[in-house]
């Protein structure tokens, strides 16, 4: 096990992480999309990981989630489940949701819809069939639709949102899911200035109910949450630590930020 | 959202159940010479119709809700077609050309001296009835579960449940399969006791397939206005999210897809006896596809559509080919790329965008063949 000696690492006990990441590698055709990945986040956390593109960020979110299956390599969860022999489904039900890089909510559903399936519930065949609202549901999404600022656009179809407001369809879903990590791959891709703030705020009051963990590329949005930054190159960790630890890091300069 | 039928839909329902399941027979029952007489002839042939409806109304649930283009229907249809036609036989009795009590004609044909075992229990009715659900359902099930549970899905699964009427189509063909071969099964006599070739039978034949189209059609309703039914939406429109929301996408494809094939196989044993013929044409892949057609040209994701596409087609063959033969195929041909190129919503599309965008279907599918996947 490797744990990179940077400031602010706090070792990989069990109780207090959420997520560790042990020696995760996974190559398609030769070519190393991680390369030994480890690292931890901690319960609570808000973490952000930056780096260039094939860095193995969108890869890595594909091995918590049950996508993609490691070649080598332990993803533990809570301390006690090994995410690498779990299917997606039965992993967000253990609480980790995952926003994708593309705005994915249902289009054809209404916002209502949306945030109704993905309620955290019994999520078996037939209890769906015969599930019926009670108030306690419609008050529960009534209040994450305001949460997220689609309130009053309950009835509108999630396909005629805007780019923005997908998005934080998306982060609701994950939130009434009951999610204890959340990963947001891009969340302020494609959004205006307002939006970006906007989302920023909302990612911020997660924090220490959730545990979240943003891929981004807008070094800005990443200044404004002020969490602790995680660099990938190469499908292992370059850099740990602050935001201006890793914008002053020579070789995070190098690879990604002088470019 | 949520409810059955709204009050409109119910008054349409029950109306057009009352004019089908009142009106038409009692027409049918009035003196040969009065104007308003319903030739004897158009009793089965609307019974006929209902099967097919009730066929794509069970296409259009897998393929216009969850996605799943199956092109394999048909064979559910058959086999419920089949299990019937074993019944019939086992009814025959001594009437047959050999006169054997116990072996259908076939048989004795072939020289066969017993039974074979899965022909055991097909002299009760209880236990015909009960296989015409759960032939096409256990298959559906297993050919589901192997499909989905490997994530095939698209014109992939399109194909397979090509593969599988295909090889039936085959099976079915060999005499020593014990199905009739090449001629399958006919010269029927009875259905319960009771002589096929009389003027209650028909109706009454025609009347069971109207409401089994109705209670279809409630079923199905049912699934697609629940919490399932926008799940299977979610389904169609974005694998990955459903997944990543903890629901197992396999375990609704599978639900729904042999839900689908329990409403086909009811289909086809209320079709056997009012044609009153059963052969292994009913598995060619070709005829599977129609079905896709009819739903096509409906609407698809409406259910309404299904009845109505599967009736406008068929009627259609039914006179076309009676008038001019050879124009039939292009007419279906024709029809179908005229659907897919200028009303993508088919029939009921159309009619929504006459009466205006205020009533604009919940699911409102793109092309025919589209798939979003998501990243």
């Amino acid at each position: 096990m490797t744990v990179e000696a940077s400031p602010g690492t706090t070792s990989p006990e069990f109780t207090t992480s959420l997520l560790y990441l042990d020696g995760v590698t996974v190559s398609f055709d030769g070519f190393k999309a991680l390369n030994a990945l480890s690292f931890v986040i901690d319960r609570g956390e808000l973490r952000c990981i930056i780096g260039p593109n094939g860095a193995g960020k969108t890869t890595m979110m594909d091995v918590v989630t049950g996508k993609t299956r490691p070649d080598e390599g332990q993803v533990t969860f809570n301390g006690k489940f090994d995410l690498t022999r779990l299917d997606e489904a039965a992993i967000a039900n253990l609480g980790i949701g995952r926003k994708f890089q593309k705005p994915t909510v249902f289009e054809n559903l209404s916002v209502f819809a949306n945030l109704e399936l993905a309620r955290k519930t019994v999520r078996g065949i037939t209890r769906t069939l015969l599930a019926k609202l009670d108030t306690g549901a419609r008050d529960e999404i009534a209040a994450m639709t305001r949460r997220i600022g689609l309130a009053g656009r309950e009835e509108i179809l999630a396909g005629a949102l805007s780019h923005g407001q997908k998005q934080w369809l998306e982060i609701g879903m994950l939130l009434i899911q009951d999610a204890q990590l959340l990963l947001l791959d891009e969340p302020v891709a494609g959004m205006t200035d307002r939006e970006t703030e906007a989302t920023a705020d909302l990612v911020r009051s997660l924090a220490g109910e959730h545990t979240v963990v943003v891929v981004e590329h807008d070094m800005e949005f990443v200044r404004s949450l002020a969490s602790r930054v995680t660099v990938l190159h190469e499908g292992s960790v370059l850099a740990d630590g602050s935001i201006d630890f890793v914008q002053n890091h020579q070789a995070v300069i190098d690879v990604y930020l002088g470019r | 959202m949520g409810s059955l039928l709204d009050r409109r839909g119910w008054i349409g329902f029950l109306a057009t159940g009352l004019v089908l399941i009142v009106v038409v027979p009692l027409l049918n029952t009035l003196p040969a010479d009065s104007p308003a007489h319903l030739a004897d002839y158009l009793v089965p042939l609307f019974g006929k119709y209902a099967c097919y409806a009730l066929l794509a109304l069970s296409l259009d649930l897998v393929w216009g809700y969850a996605g799943i283009l199956s092109l394999g229907h048909g064979a559910f249809f058959a086999l419920g077609g089949y299990a019937m036609g074993m019944y019939l036989m086992r009814q025959v009795g001594t009437r047959g050309v050999y006169q054997n009590p116990i072996l259908p004609d076939f048989m004795v044909f072939l020289n066969w001296k017993e039974l074979p075992w899965y022909w055991y229990g097909f002299d009760h009715f209880a236990f015909a009835a009960l296989m015409i659900v759960l032939v096409p359902g256990i298959l559906a099930f297993v050919f589901g579960w192997l499909a989905f549970r490997s994530r095939v899905t698209g014109v992939y699964l399109s194909i397979i449940t090509q593969a599988l009427t295909y090889a039936l189509w085959l099976a079915f063909f060999r005499n020593d399969m014990g199905f009739g071969g090449n001629n399958g099964m006919t010269d029927f006599k009875d259905l319960l006791g009771m002589p096929l070739q009389s003027g209650a039978m028909h109706r009454g034949l025609y009347i069971a397939s109207v409401v089994a189209m109705g209670l279809g059609f409630l079923v199905c309703r049912y699934i697609v206005t629940s919490k399932l039914g926008r799940l299977l939406l979610a389904v169609r429109d974005a694998q990955s999210r459903v997944r990543f929301l903890g629901y197992s996408v396999a375990h609704a494809q599978v639900f729904v897809f042999t839900i689908s094939a329990v409403l086909a196989g009811i289909a086809g044993a209320l079709y056997v006896p009012q044609v009153g013929i059963i052969n292994p044409s009913e598995f060619s892949p070709a005829n599977s596809i129609e079905i896709a057609i009819w739903v096509a040209v409906g609407g698809r994701g409406t259910l309404v559509g299904a009845l109505v596409g599967a009736v406008i087609i068929n009627y259609a063959k039914t006179y076309l080919t009676g008038a001019v033969p050879e124009a039939w195929l292009y007419f279906l041909g024709a029809i179908f790329i005229l659907v897919t190129l200028v009303f993508p919503n088919g029939i009921v599309g159309l009619v929504n965008r006459w009466r205006g965008p205020r009533r604009a279907p919940p699911a409102a599918p793109r092309g025919l063949l589209d798939e979003k996947v998501a990243p």
